[in-house]
């Protein structure tokens, strides 16, 4: 017989920790960028149980939100490899997938500029690449066709490869759109769970440690970006490294946005693709990136002389442009890696039972990353998941950009809400009923950047010198936080670190 | 309904030009506002040291909006807030789209238009410091906005970037307010600001002044934990072996203003490059016709005393527009332009003297120097060389605006169709 | 002697004052004059700062002193300026402290507040 003491202690167990089955998730994936995110949509199509976890408070925060933002036309890898087979997939896929989302898109073209005759002979073994590899439209400019076609480009420029299915994009809006998809097609998304530990299970599967919570999954995508290789490292034995390689960037005002009209390369050399001039979704121009391998993968700091660098070798391709004109510079660190196996390519595979990679997705990653996430959809497929498809799944997504609507439109949303009518973001033209959108969005963003990331206010030459407060107001108000709680980026970046007086 | 005038911005420029063209007989008279309240960055301005020029007594701020503000309210000038101007348009008359939460979107009509929208801050973007990106990096307006209106620091070990007067008054302001502001930084070898502030804000304080240095490197993943500064050559290039490093959670930035032109850009009036700001003539109209502009929209003020009286030259001009009709064309007018020693001159251009019986018979010209002068002349020549004046001037510097009054009879005799402002410095002059 | 730059406006006057502040010379008018002799004995400022506003339409009040006070008290005064709470509506000019810490000079609002709610 049990005594009334035991009893109490049992109820009181109870009580505190309610003993539920924990769930089984199907698949968990790691890493919310461009690539969990578009992995989670294409998942979220399916009848299916799928958990994201992100390290950082926000999702596309990593290499995502800081990159050429290029969807590259696919003449670049080697052929026969995963990289270039799923770079001209995702070309290929991206632009009805940005229309469908609502995702800022330009198939601008782009130009590999060529000043010698040895890079000559370079763009005509791209060419050939990019014809194995199936990129349409591929086509050598000599200097008269090259200058009719993009006057802004140095006259030095022998001649160029041009590629029509070359796009700009906003890639954290891209990300953003994928995850904000899943999330509305119930994926759940947890931020701030950075992962600490994988076991197998017995019964198969995997239990996922983040933080002080612990998850349990059939199945495990590994899309870490730079943290790829230690994520790996906690499922499978080791059998590549990630080498963190730095970009540094200039934003240049809209100012310097008709520069050029395509996206303008110069012939690629092994550390990657060379410094770019591109206009930008947004009616900027973007300028850069250099490349530098790095130690630590967080270090995204500019330095002087990786700006000098980018700015010597741009203006060698587009001379006029004004680098006073620069409203940002930043850097983002790519997740080059060194296979084992010494195999130059995308690493997508099941590295231990129920535990797949999406690691190494570099350059380029942006564009590969819908096919990458369908490639590994199918690999979980046979894997044994059954991938059955929701007959409710929601295909599409909006968001109102004041900017771009009627005046007519305008008004109706105005009678309708007047915050509509409110400009917050004097030099994108944002209004505070874009922000309290974004605000109450399916993946509300807790920081001054993350309403940046998701509405435009504070992307504009103020930098947010302007409406920086009145954002932060409405976040402290929407999220039920004192201002001086609120965030610019990540954890610990407080805007108001002096408190109240 | 076409309104007489629209004036575009209610801070102390917009205020000033609206009362003199109510003053001057206009009656339909529109003040749009982007932001909840009128008096523009004033109301941020709580310090002292406004009007002395204007009122001849010491106001703050607040105060000096307040004045106009008062006087507003006793005309029938309308004020529509929160309201923010998309674009400016052609027709018979100008046509101006603008938006806020009451009226919505609407095109209004008008006989003349006054821009004054003011300036904003240089951003760090626009000085390329190399380093990470942590919270903690603001302009001295943004932490000015966040301590006096809402009441909060933006840290409490604050490093300043410039000698601009926002960034004083601001190392004045922190430290009253118990933050430790280690050290002002300013890239050139004089300061941006106005001496008394350098005198009252940092002096006062024991806060060191660092001329000819800069940051070279921000540190601070999250937030902001180190800078690093170091002494700069003529070329304001960073001195190696010269690095001070300064832990603080907080970098101001007074890194000089910008006017802030993009209606102005959009509705197609000529820019000067010298100012950032529209190229005016003497009546303070721009290259469009009934368009007007005033205050830091124009060229970036010293005072606001100053941007009051431009103001109120516009407003009687866009009242004259209407009333009289147009100022007298291009034809004989003179073009100004900077000589030795000075970065630009507003206006750029005069109307011809008495090509018009309702010009103004003298032009009042504001201006600056490139560098800080000792002893020095300020000549006026002609577009044939001829001196056609010369003033005397202690000292001047950049940071400070120069203004003299060039009376109609020495404009009528100006030939060659140009007037030139330049600055000679005596022989031995003691630059300080 | 003593050399200061002027305050008393935004032209900066550089000042050469005797120790006892009895004698100046290079001010352009009288006030610079003044004010390099209290400079020397008796240094003054005016102070500007907010408070608290209870029921206010905003969330802090500008203020200053009427006049200027001993600059060693501007420390103090910003203490006492710390534990006021001020009750809107409140007119520009009002008083709000009669005498700042028994220098004779007040504290006085410099704009008004109607009151309402704080912003939102």
């Amino acid at each position: 017989m049990q005594s009334i003491g035991d009893c109490i202690c049992f109820t009181l167990f109870l009580l505190i920790t309610p003993k539920e089955e924990p769930k089984l998730y199907d698949v968990l994936i790691i890493g919310c960028g461009i690539v969990g995110a578009a992995a989670a949509w294409e998942l979220s199509r399916y009848r299916l149980r799928t958990i994201v976890l992100e390290e950082k408070n926000d999702v596309a925060a990593g290499t995502t939100k800081a990159n050429s933002a290029i969807l590259h036309a696919g003449y670049d890898p080697p052929p026969g490899t995963l990289m270039a087979r799923l770079n001209v997939e995702g070309s290929r896929m991206a632009e009805a997938l940005c229309a469908a989302l609502d995702v800022p898109y330009r198939k601008t073209g782009s130009l590999v500029l060529a000043f010698s005759r040895e890079e000559r002979a370079l763009l005509e073994e791209l060419l050939r690449r990019g014809e194995r590899n199936c990129v349409p439209g591929l086509e050598l400019l000599d200097r008269e066709a090259l200058s009719r076609r993009e006057p802004g480009v140095s006259p030095q420029a022998l001649c160029a490869l041009y590629a029509p299915t070359a796009a700009i994009v906003s890639p954290w809006e891209y990300a953003l759109a994928l995850a904000e998809t899943a999330v509305r097609n119930g994926t759940e998304l947890r931020l701030n769970s950075g992962v600490t530990a994988l076991e197998p299970l017995p019964q198969g599967g995997w239990r996922v440690t983040a933080g002080s919570a612990a998850y349990e999954s059939r199945f495990v995508l590994n899309a870490a970006g730079v943290q790829g290789e230690r994520i790996h490292g906690l499922a499978a034995p080791a059998s590549f490294h990630i080498r963190p390689s730095r970009g540094q960037y200039y934003l240049l005002d809209k100012s310097q946005g008709n520069q050029v009209s395509h996206v303008v390369f110069q012939c690629p050399g092994p550390k990657g693709k060379g410094v770019l001039v591109a206009p930008t979704v947004h009616g900027n121009l973007l300028v850069g990136p250099n490349a530098e391998e790095i130690s630590d993968g967080e270090d995204t700091a500019v330095t002087a002389a990786g700006l000098e660098q980018v700015a010597a070798m741009a203006a060698r391709s587009v001379p006029g442009i004004s680098l006073r004109e620069c409203i940002r510079s930043f850097a983002g660190v790519r997740a080059q890696a060194e296979r084992f196996d010494g195999v130059d390519d995308f690493i997508i595979q099941e590295a231990a039972p129920g535990f797949f990679d999406l690691a190494g997705i570099k350059s380029p990653g942006l564009t590969a990353a819908p096919a990458a996430a369908r490639y590994a959809a199918g690999l979980l497929r046979e894997a044994g998941l059954s991938l059955e498809e929701k007959p409710d799944f929601i295909s599409s997504r909006r968001r109102i950009r004041f900017k771009d609507l009627s005046m007519e439109e305008r008004n109706a949303l105005i009678r309708q809400d007047p915050s509509y009518g409110r400009v917050i973001c004097r030099c994108e033209t944002v209004t505070e009923g874009e922000i309290l959108a974004a605000l109450r969005g399916p993946i509300p963003p807790c920081s001054i950047d993350g309403v940046k990331r998701r509405c435009g206010a504070g992307l504009g030459r103020c930098q947010g010198g302007f409406c920086g407060p009145r954002v932060l107001e409405l976040l402290a108000r929407e999220r039920g936080i004192p201002p001086e709680q609120v965030l610019q980026e990540q954890e610990g970046s407080v805007v108001l670190a002096g408190g109240r007086i | 309904m076409i309104y007489d005038l629209i004036v575009v911005g209610g801070g102390p420029a917009g205020l000033a030009a609206a009362l003199s063209a109510w003053e001057a007989g206009l009656r339909r008279i529109l003040i749009l506002e982007r932001d909840r309240e009128l008096g523009g960055i004033l109301n941020q301005c709580i310090h002292n040291g406004f009007g002395l020029h204007y009122f001849q007594e010491e106001l703050t701020g607040p105060e000096y909006a307040g004045r106009f503000v008062r006087l507003l309210r006793e005309t029938d000038i309308q004020v529509l807030s929160d309201a923010m101007v998309l674009n400016i348009g052609d027709g018979d008359v100008l046509r101006v789209q603008t938006v806020d939460p009451i009226m919505g979107c609407r095109e209004l009509s008008t006989r003349t238009v006054i821009l004054a929208m003011g300036c904003r801050e240089r951003t760090r973007g626009a000085i390329g410091t190399p380093g990470n990106r942590p919270a903690g990096i603001l302009t001295a307006g943004a932490a000015q906005r966040y301590l006096n209106i809402e009441g909060c620091l933006v840290g409490r070990r604050a490093v300043i970037l410039g000698s601009g007067d926002i960034g004083l008054i601001m190392a004045r302001r922190m430290t009253l307010e118990g933050a430790k502001v280690l050290a002002c930084l300013e890239v050139m070898p004089y300061s941006g600001g106005l001496t008394r502030n350098l005198v009252q804000c940092l002096e006062d304080f024991g806060i060191p002044l660092y001329l000819s240095h800069t940051v070279t490197e921000i540190q601070g993943r999250n937030r902001l934990e180190r800078v690093l500064a170091a002494r700069v050559d003529e070329n304001r290039r960073p001195v190696p072996g010269t690095e001070i490093a300064f832990d603080c959670d907080t970098l101001l930035l007074s890194v000089g203003l910008i006017p802030e032109n993009e209606l102005t850009r959009q509705a197609g009036i000529e820019i000067d490059r010298r100012t950032g700001g529209p190229v005016v003539w003497e009546n303070m109209e721009t290259s469009k016709r009934g368009v007007f502009a005033c205050g830091n929209v124009v060229h970036v003020h010293d005072l606001v005393d100053f941007v009051t009286m431009e103001s109120r030259r516009a407003g009687a001009a866009a009242a004259r527009y209407v009333l009289e009709g147009p100022a007298a064309g291009e034809e004989g007018a003179l073009e100004l332009s900077n000589g030795e020693g000075v970065s630009y001159t507003v206006p750029q251009r005069i109307h011809k003297v008495n090509g018009n019986a309702r010009q103004n018979e003298k032009a009042e010209i504001f201006f600056r120097v490139n560098r800080v002068c000792g002893k020095s002349q300020i000549l006026v020549e002609d577009g044939e060389g001829n001196r056609l004046a010369a003033f005397r001037r202690e000292r001047m510097a950049p940071g400070e605006m120069e203004r003299m009054t060039l009376p109609a009879a020495l404009l009528e005799r100006a030939a060659g169709g140009r007037l030139t402002v330049s600055v000679r410095e005596e022989k031995g002059a003691d630059v300080q | 002697m003593k050399e200061l730059i002027c305050i008393v406006c935004p032209r900066g006057c550089r000042l050469r004052v005797s120790e006892d502040g009895s004698q100046t010379e290079g001010n352009a008018c009288p006030r610079g004059a003044a004010y390099a002799q209290a400079e020397v004995t008796n240094p003054i400022r005016t102070l500007t700062s907010t408070v608290r506003v209870l029921g206010g339409l905003r969330q802090r009040l500008p203020v200053k002193t009427a006049s200027p006070i001993p600059k060693s008290l501007l420390g103090a005064a910003m203490k006492e300026l710390r534990e006021l709470r001020v009750q809107a509506p409140v007119r520009e000019g009002a008083i709000l402290i009669p005498d700042l810490l028994r220098t004779g000079v007040p504290l006085v609002a410099t704009r008004d507040d109607p009151g309402g709610s704080v912003k939102g």
